[in-house]
């Protein structure tokens, strides 16, 4: 038994983290596709900004989740978000607008988001320097064991408490998304532009204003994924580098332009990681006597070693595009 | 009566290349304005400009006395100024149903507080919507595709809908680009029967660009011979059929 909980610690839980952070970032990468129609290579370092932004609110209102009984982060995430979403939307009207409004192809968009990168990396290290920093500044990280009711399952399971509230907002943020493309003439409207631009515009849709909201959702759930993955590990300014190729993998297996395709995405490229660097050895112990002897020798049976985590997602997708080479769901429109 | 469409000296080259060339023309209010002319008469780019689909060089357009020179499309929309395309446009991702139920503007479920707090508001609206995309989808014959995507029906289904997304919204003008091009001649029949209608009993003013004479003959009075970017003539049909310098226009200088 202590093998499964092994396997849950390692597995189920490790891959529902990296699953759920790359889920939000590909859905905004993907939403922003769907209207714009460029790959928006700056979004991980929105995220980063947001990770930011709260670690700059949390050091200068620590004791803002005391009331709550909450990590500070928490309750200043909410704020961050606005923050985020007003850097996109300040963004998109300084750098990609006046290129849009010149009809450039989308590549020439996607080279400025390369330089919104690098702009946006270095503020972030000028002002929050190169090391790690915990987003914890006054609070205690809650650690959670839940000791299974199972005969002979002496390890616990543990979850951390950022991780329980990564997977609750992940849920509502997804649910909320939804709902607001599905049921909202905002959201239909969205749906409507990525569709036919031309066509919606001829039918009354304010495209400015779509851009605009679009830059929101997308700022916001940025702002989302990198706090919570900065609550998990620590911040630090090079976060983005390790999620945009997930992020963007996740994006593309789902089907670009396809929200919910990218939540599939993240899951599958989250999970893939993680069972890619996970150690079988553990859980084939109990069978080592109807298993050759070879297998378990080395005491570590990992696909790829960890340093090598970051070609899963490729591999992923290359797998996937062949099989499939519009992504798991239809892309393209909302 | 007024001209519901006044075209003031508009002036739109593309590169060295010049369009339209001082092309000022006039719609009257309920009339069904017909726009010919050969190819590269710059009959579409008029179209675009007065649409607000193209920024123009020079000149003005005015709606119903009101300036709306370079206005966005969507903005003309809410002014009840609609058009459809050259080629049909549609939302090819919905339903033939759900296009027309895109168009109606000022919907509740526009703010984002109605849309999670308020559905029921918003499901009452989407009902009334309904309703009416359910008439308009009845009248231009599309009942039994209605939940279709609309990217799988036929070209003239498509042009068809196009009509039908001018009837979800009370239209004061609406611009017809080539609307009969690719629909068989039965349905063609049931098109120029709408616009009939909609002209009669609602009240649209119709600018039609057509290449179908006959459709032209029928539907059009006066019609607007545009050549080489400015008006040649503008008169009824028997009028310009019998124009040697139109007849000359479409078929060279030989006849």
């Amino acid at each position: 038994m202590n093998e499964l909980v092994f396997f849950i610690n390692n597995v189920v839980i490790a891959g529902s983290v990296s699953g759920s952070i790359y889920a939000i970032g590909a859905v905004g990468v993907t939403l922003i596709f769907s209207i714009m129609r460029f790959a928006h290579f700056a979004h991980g370092d929105m995220m980063t900004f947001g990770a930011f932004m709260v670690l700059l609110l949390a050091t200068a209102f620590p004791a803002a989740g005391d009331a709550f009984g909450v990590p500070s982060a928490l309750v200043l995430l909410p704020l961050a978000m606005a923050l985020t979403a007003l850097l996109a939307v300040g963004i998109d009207k300084a750098f990609y607008k006046p290129l849009r409004a010149h009809g450039v192809k989308p590549i020439v968009l996607v080279i400025g988001s390369l330089g919104v990168t690098l702009m946006l990396q270095g503020l972030i290290r000028l002002f929050a320097g190169t090391s790690g920093q915990s987003l914890y500044i006054d609070d205690r990280k809650e650690i959670f064991r839940l000791a299974l009711p199972f005969e002979g399952a002496r390890a616990p399971v543990v979850i951390t408490e950022p991780q329980l509230y990564l997977f609750v907002i992940t849920l509502v943020a997804v649910i909320g998304l939804h709902v607001f493309l599905s049921r909202s003439r905002l959201g239909k409207a969205m749906r409507a532009m990525s569709d036919n631009p031309d066509l919606a515009q001829a039918s009354g849709i304010n495209t400015n204003t779509i851009v605009a909201v679009t830059w929101v959702i997308a700022g916001g759930l940025a702002a989302i994924a990198g706090t919570l993955l900065s609550l998990d590990v620590t911040f630090k300014p090079d976060l983005s580098f390790f999620l945009l190729l997930p992020i963007f993998a996740a994006a593309i297996v789902g089907g670009v332009g396809h929200p919910f395709g990218a939540v599939a995405g993240g899951f599958v490229v989250g999970f893939a990681e993680t069972l890619a660097v996970f150690n079988w050895s553990v859980l084939l112990r109990p069978f080592r006597d109807s298993l050759p002897s070879w297998l378990l020798e080395s005491g570590n049976l990992a696909f790829v070693g960890t340093e090598y985590k970051i070609v899963v997602p490729f591999f992923i997708l290359v797998v996937i595009l062949v099989w499939r080479p519009t992504g798991i769901f239809k892309g393209k429109v909302i | 009566m007024a001209a519901i469409i006044d075209v003031q000296h508009v002036h739109k080259a593309f590169g060295g290349l010049k369009v339209i060339n001082d092309c000022s023309i006039q719609v009257e209010q309920g009339s069904i304005t017909g726009l010919i002319g050969p190819n590269g008469a710059g009959k579409s780019t008029l179209f675009n400009i007065i649409a607000g689909a193209l920024p123009l060089d020079s000149g003005r357009v005015l709606l119903d006395g009101e300036e709306i020179t370079n206005r966005p499309a969507n903005e003309l929309f809410h002014k009840g100024l609609l058009r459809t395309f050259q080629i049909a446009h549609e939302f090819s991702q919905m339903t033939a149903l759900e296009n027309l139920m895109m168009v109606p503007p000022a919907q509740a479920g526009e703010t984002l507080f109605n849309a999670w707090f308020k559905p029921s508001l918003v499901g009452k609206e989407e009902a009334e919507v309904r309703r009416r995309a359910l008439e308009v989808i009845d009248f231009i014959g599309l009942h039994h595709v209605r939940n279709e995507l609309a990217g799988n029906l036929s070209g003239g289904q498509k042009k068809l809908l196009e009509l039908g997304r001018t009837m979800m919204t009370d239209a004061r003008v609406v611009l017809l680009d080539e609307i009969a091009a690719g629909v068989n001649r039965t349905l063609l029949g049931d098109l120029v029967t709408n616009i009939e209608r909609l002209n009669r009993e609602m009240g649209y003013t119709f600018l039609v660009i057509e290449h179908d004479m006959d459709m032209i003959a029928r539907l059009c009075e006066p019609v607007i011979v545009l050549a080489q970017g400015s008006v040649m003539v503008e008169g009824s049909i028997e009028e310009i059929q019998n124009n040697p310098q139109v007849i000359e226009a479409y078929f060279g200088a030989a006849s």
